[in-house]
């Protein structure tokens, strides 16, 4: 995605210059045949047009042969364009047997991602160079769809049933991949970034296990792990309050009342969403009593402390309007 | 009107004193109309009432996606904006259009009927049209439906926050008026015919509706069902396509478009077949190939039944039966292909003048063109797997329903505008406004391809910021595109009060529908016509005023006019 | 439009008038074709895919009350038939006779339909809430109907089908959602034909029918029959196929 005005995305993986090859054969062919049909007929409309108002046209009605080239000749030239699709396709449909396979899950709006020795990743996907990779999809709800356009593979996410698809990355780099399926309001968002990695540095990520201790980082990883993300987010434009500077802050209540949101406030909210709701929303955020534990909340707190200093959305903060809501 | 195409020059003419429009008066002699004429204009502001729903969706699907991270509309309200505007626009503008409002006005005409066969069922599905039209309007103004027109399941049966069984049982109803149509329509042709109307002197018109009928009759039954268990599953908790409770996603796709792609034949056939007049209309010979044309309608229609598993090439099923419907997807593009050859072919050796309707035709040309070419990308399983559910897909059908379809209904809708009101729309404008929706929907649309290849997925509210100069370019598009349809929306109307008063035939043009006044009686003939002549046979209609060359129908080819 | 005596505005001929009429009813029946065509197909494929629950509920519907509404069925489409022929030669007193035969065992037939609907509600056999196939082998004392002897016989076949199918509670109520839908459906089409009859009975009292035309009697024979048809393909598909294994 260089230049200003793209046409292509990068060729990333194996199928990339094949399907790249059959879209440009489709395309000169067709080209061809439009730009000759459009020539002809602007050719046939200045050269036949009227010249008085009473002139009337030849009395030809029709040509077998030409009726016959013309049906026979589309026809060839489509079982071509036909069979080289489909070998493509079959090709894309057979996976080798050599793969390496990774677990995928979709579900509104997220994608849970589990590499071979069990490390998982949220909206995320790396991936080695040059090794076969396969995919296998499942969903938790409805139909998704994971697509990589610089791969130019995609496949249907479909709930009761696994499907798979299978590339090998060709190029390093970070690309995105899409839900290609529309599956419900955060349809769009429900995407993220494949990284193809050096297989030495992929082998060295893989086996990181320890990440990282600090308290708001372990708190981030929650809070998209446990899907808060999805209705908190940021511009406040989500189902849930945005939580950008909210921690120590004033907040107004459904009831007419105000509250500081200290870190009782935040632990409440976590385990008892229903007991303060803010002003301006709906009472449905599930509760997390039972899914999260003490160490778990406090991470969570301070992951919501460290976002005091992002922007306050000016609609959808869960900041009260009459507070300065900043420290 | 353009000196060309005059042919009478004497003293201005006047409207014929009774008509179809003024036999009767009052507001109950038109809703309980069962003159084909009168239900064809119910359709036509009915109809109309619904492209502008439509067309104000589009409009603030357009302007919402001028930015990438959409500041105008919430994820919920654009998806529930994108999903009415296909609902819309494909059950209550494009199915309907051309088939009843045309379609009833001029298929009795073109046959030397007096009416359709069942004028009282014809009134009916006009009633059923509206009363779906009501459940629809009732999904919207609760909030609206968000499931995509696609209703897929289980995200339409079970996930779905929204408006889904009144719009479901909406679209239900709505299929029984198009089967009722075309249950009407094949019986009339079969029955009513005139006298010497045999079948290969049929206009094209009658043809394409024919085919159209085929395709109503069988395919939108289907549909009927599956919404109505889709229906079932959401009211009632029952299983077939839900997961959770045994039931298939995939079967509901599988009945879905075993509708939904012969549908689209329903939507671009009678489009066609308003081609296949204009363009020996204004080019004033025989269609080329009348029979092959008949034949491809025919053959779109039966193979159309056997591709529907192209929407489905990525869902995880059979790869030979992938294999199997992108072969037959290649096979249906083929008549398709035979038609245009056709037409075009139609314009060697004619005498072509540029009025409205005919510049329409050639927007019809082109346009088509690349719709039908590209389909051949996505029916190719190797680009498919790429660009499946992406803005090439939009692109795609929209220059086929918009670019083919609409420019055929508004073309066929300035043809035949002095015989449905006895009065001529303005030319000029009229020419203009035609120009505007051409260069309009090709900015509009195809930036989209682009799009589409580039990886954006369709039904986004939001997009990666790499693809806004291409949205950029479609929303101005779309802006000119509107004025080129509120354009004709005015004038048509203007026109059909105040314009210049047409006269039984002022094109000329050798339909049946043209020997009568301008608008028609009610019974349409005074004694049944009684037809000796072929289609398009300019050489033979010595009424029609023309510079007829010696020759009496021997098929040669007599250069009609003088050096290039 | 206006009509002169029989004949409608918009035709030339009672002849061309009858065609059409004939030819329409046709083409309706063949939409009415593609209609059933798709819930048999979703049933087809599923009975399939769960072939022991959908042999199980097979076995819960009553061999003898289907059979006996197969039965009056093809006797109506009999009593139907009469009823043409009485309207095509002219035999005005026999016509409202065998409609309202056909009416009666149009009749019979939402009774038996009626008993059998009941029976379900009460052995929880409508899908939705309290759906469940093991509900009267669990329950004895509440579905008194069923003597001991047969339920003995369901809950050995329950078994079965359960050691072969873990979800079949699940599985068959896919099943009884295909049988309420399709013969619902087919009931709904009756409850119409029964309409069209007694339409039919009021005018063949007031004589309307004649043997130059009596094209309403023709047509809504047509439909009946199709009625009919619908049906012979429900009974098997429901009642007759895997019944016993």
């Amino acid at each position: 995605m260089q230049s200003p005005l793209p046409f292509f995305p990068d060729e990333a993986s194996n199928f990339a210059p094949k399907v790249d090859a059959v879209f440009m054969f489709v395309l000169l062919t067709c080209l061809f045949f439009a730009v000759l049909v459009t020539l002809v007929a602007i050719y046939a409309a200045f050269k036949y047009r009227r010249t008085s108002p009473g002139q009337v046209g030849s009395a030809l009605e029709g040509n077998l042969l030409l009726e016959i080239g013309w049906t026979v000749i589309p026809l060839l030239i489509a079982m071509v364009m036909f069979a080289w699709g489909a070998v493509v396709y079959v090709n894309f449909r057979t996976a080798p047997t050599d793969t390496l396979d990774i677990y995928v899950v979709g579900k509104q709006w997220m994608w849970k991602l589990q590499q071979p020795n069990g490390k998982r990743e949220i909206n995320e996907l790396h991936v080695p160079l040059n090794r076969n990779i396969k995919l296998i999809l499942g969903s938790e709800d409805v139909i998704h769809n994971f697509y990589v356009p610089a791969f130019r593979v995609k496949m249907d996410v479909v709930p009761g049933r696994y499907n798979t698809l299978w590339f090998r990355p060709t190029k390093l780099g970070k690309y995105h991949f899409f839900c290609s399926q529309y599956c419900g309001t955060n349809h769009a968002v429900m995407g993220g970034w494949v990284t193809v990695m050096d297989p030495a540095e992929y082998a060295a990520w893989l086996s990181n296990e320890a990440g990282d201790v600090n308290p708001a980082s372990a708190g981030e990883k929650l809070f998209t792990q446990l899907a808060c993300v999805t209705c908190h987010l940021g511009n406040g434009t989500g189902r849930a309050p945005s939580l950008n500077g909210v921690y120590g802050a004033k907040v107004l209540l459904a009831d007419g009342t105000t509250v500081t949101a200290d870190d009782a406030y935040l632990r409440e909210s976590i385990l008892q969403p229903k007991a303060k709701i803010v002003a301006g929303y709906q009472p449905v955020m599930p509760t997390f009593q039972g899914l999260v534990t003490e160490e778990q909340i406090l991470n969570l707190t301070a992951y919501i402390k460290s976002l005091q200093s992002q922007p306050v959305p000016a609609k959808g903060a869960g900041v009260a309007p009459a507070s300065t809501g900043k420290k | 009107m353009s000196a060309v195409t005059k042919t009478n020059t004497g003293p201005a003419l006047q409207l014929p004193e009774k008509t179809y429009l003024n036999s009767t008066y009052g507001i109950r002699s038109w809703l309980l109309t069962t003159d084909h004429k009168r239900i064809a204009l119910l359709y036509l502001i009915s109809v109309t009432f619904f492209f502008f729903i439509g067309g104000f969706f589009a409009m603030m699907i357009r302007l919402h996606l001028l930015t990438p991270s959409g500041y105008l509309l919430s994820a919920d309200t654009y998806n529930r904006m994108f999903t009415m505007h296909g609902v819309t626009m494909i059950f209550f503008f494009l199915i309907p259009s051309i088939p009843a409002i045309l379609g009833n006005f001029l298929i009795p005409l073109m046959i030397g009927a007096k009416d359709l066969a069942f004028p009282k069922i014809n009134l009916l599905s006009w009633y059923i049209y509206i009363i779906g039209g009501s459940f629809t309007l009732y999904s919207m103004i609760t909030g609206g439906l968000d499931t995509g027109w696609t209703f897929y399941t289980p995200l339409s049966t079970v996930y779905s926050n929204s408006a889904v069984a009144p719009a479901v049982v909406g679209v239900f109803i709505t299929g029984f008026s198009s089967i009722l149509t075309g249950l009407n329509f094949l019986v009339t042709v079969h029955t009513m015919r005139a006298p010497g109307m045999t079948w290969f002197r049929l206009p094209l018109f009658v043809w394409a509706h024919y085919a159209t009928s085929v395709v109503m009759i069988l395919g939108t039954p289907v549909i009927a069902i599956t919404l109505g268990l889709a229906a079932m599953e959401r009211v009632f908790g029952l299983g077939f396509f839900n997961p959770a409770m045994g039931g298939d996603p995939i079967l509901f796709q599988h009945l879905f478009w075993f509708y939904s792609h012969p549908a689209v034949y329903i939507m671009i056939l009678p489009a066609m077949g308003v081609i296949s007049e204009l363009i020996p209309t204004f080019a004033r010979k025989k269609l080329f190939g009348y029979h092959f044309v008949a034949a491809a309608s025919l053959a779109i229609a039966v193979i159309g039944f056997l591709v529907w598993t192209h929407h489905m090439f990525l869902t995880g099923q059979s790869t030979y039966s992938a294999v199997a419907f992108s072969f037959l997807t290649f096979l249906v593009a083929i008549p398709s292909a035979i038609k245009t050859f056709n037409w075009t072919a139609t314009l060697f050796g004619g005498s072509i003048s540029f009025d409205t309707p005919m510049l329409y035709a050639f927007g019809f040309l082109g346009l088509f063109l690349v719709g039908g070419l590209t389909g051949l990308f996505l029916g190719c399983l190797g680009i498919d797997m790429h660009v499946h559910d992406t803005y090439f897909v939009v692109a795609h059908f929209h220059y086929i329903m918009v670019g083919g379809a609409v420019m055929g209904y508004l073309g066929g809708l300035h043809f035949w505008w002095p015989k449905i009101t006895g009065r001529m729309y303005p030319e000029w404008i009229a020419r203009i406004a035609a120009l505007v929706l051409f260069v309009g929907f090709n900015l509009t649309f195809f930036p989209q391809f682009v799009l589409g290849y580039l990886g954006m997925p369709r039904r986004y509210h939001v997009y990666p910021p790499e693809f806004q100069v291409y949205n950029v370019m479609s929303t101005a598009g779309a802006s000119i595109l509107a004025i080129g349809y509120l354009l004709p929306m005015v004038y048509l109307t203007w026109a059909a009060f105040y314009g210049k008063v047409a006269g039984n035939n002022p094109w000329p043009a050798t339909g049946l529908e043209w020997t009568t006044q301008s608008p028609p009686l009610t019974e349409n003939f005074e004694v049944t016509p009684v037809v000796t002549w072929e289609a398009y046979d300019f050489h033979n209609r010595p009424e029609l005023g023309l510079d007829v060359p010696g020759h009496t129908g021997s098929p040669t080819v007599a250069p009609a006019h003088g050096d290039d | 439009m206006h009509r002169t005596g029989a004949l409608y505005g918009q035709f030339e001929t009672l002849e061309q008038q009858k065609e059409t009429a004939s030819l329409g009813m046709w083409i309706f029946l063949v939409t009415e074709v593609m209609f059933f065509g798709g819930i048999m197909l979703a049933y087809t494929i599923n009975r399939h895919t769960y072939f022991h629950a959908f042999a199980m509920g097979s076995k819960t519907l009553s061999l003898g009350l289907g059979g006996t509404n197969t039965a009056v069925l093809i006797a109506s489409s009999f009593t139907m038939a009469m009823g043409v022929w009485s309207a095509q030669t002219g035999k005005k007193k026999l016509l409202p006779m065998f409609l309202s035969l056909t009416i009666l065992l149009g009749f019979i037939f939402f009774g038996i339909k009626y008993v059998e609907y009941a029976q379900k509600f009460h052995h929880h056999l409508v899908p939705g809430r309290n759906f469940d196939i093991t509900y009267c082998i669990d329950n004895p004392n509440k579905c008194e109907d069923i003597d001991a002897k047969d339920l003995a016989q369901e809950r050995h076949e329950i078994e079965e089908a359960m050691a072969a199918d873990p979800d079949l509670n699940a599985h068959a109520q896919l099943y009884y959602s295909a049988y309420f839908g399709m013969t619902g459906l087919h009931a709904l089409h009756m409850v119409i034909g029964a309409g069209l009859l007694f339409w039919l009975l009021a005018g063949s009292l007031q004589g309307r029918f004649t043997p130059e035309w009596n094209t309403p009697v023709d047509i809504v024979g047509l439909y009946w029959h199709f009625v009919d048809i619908v049906w012979i393909y429900l009974f098997p598909l429901l009642y007759l196929i895997d019944r016993h294994k």
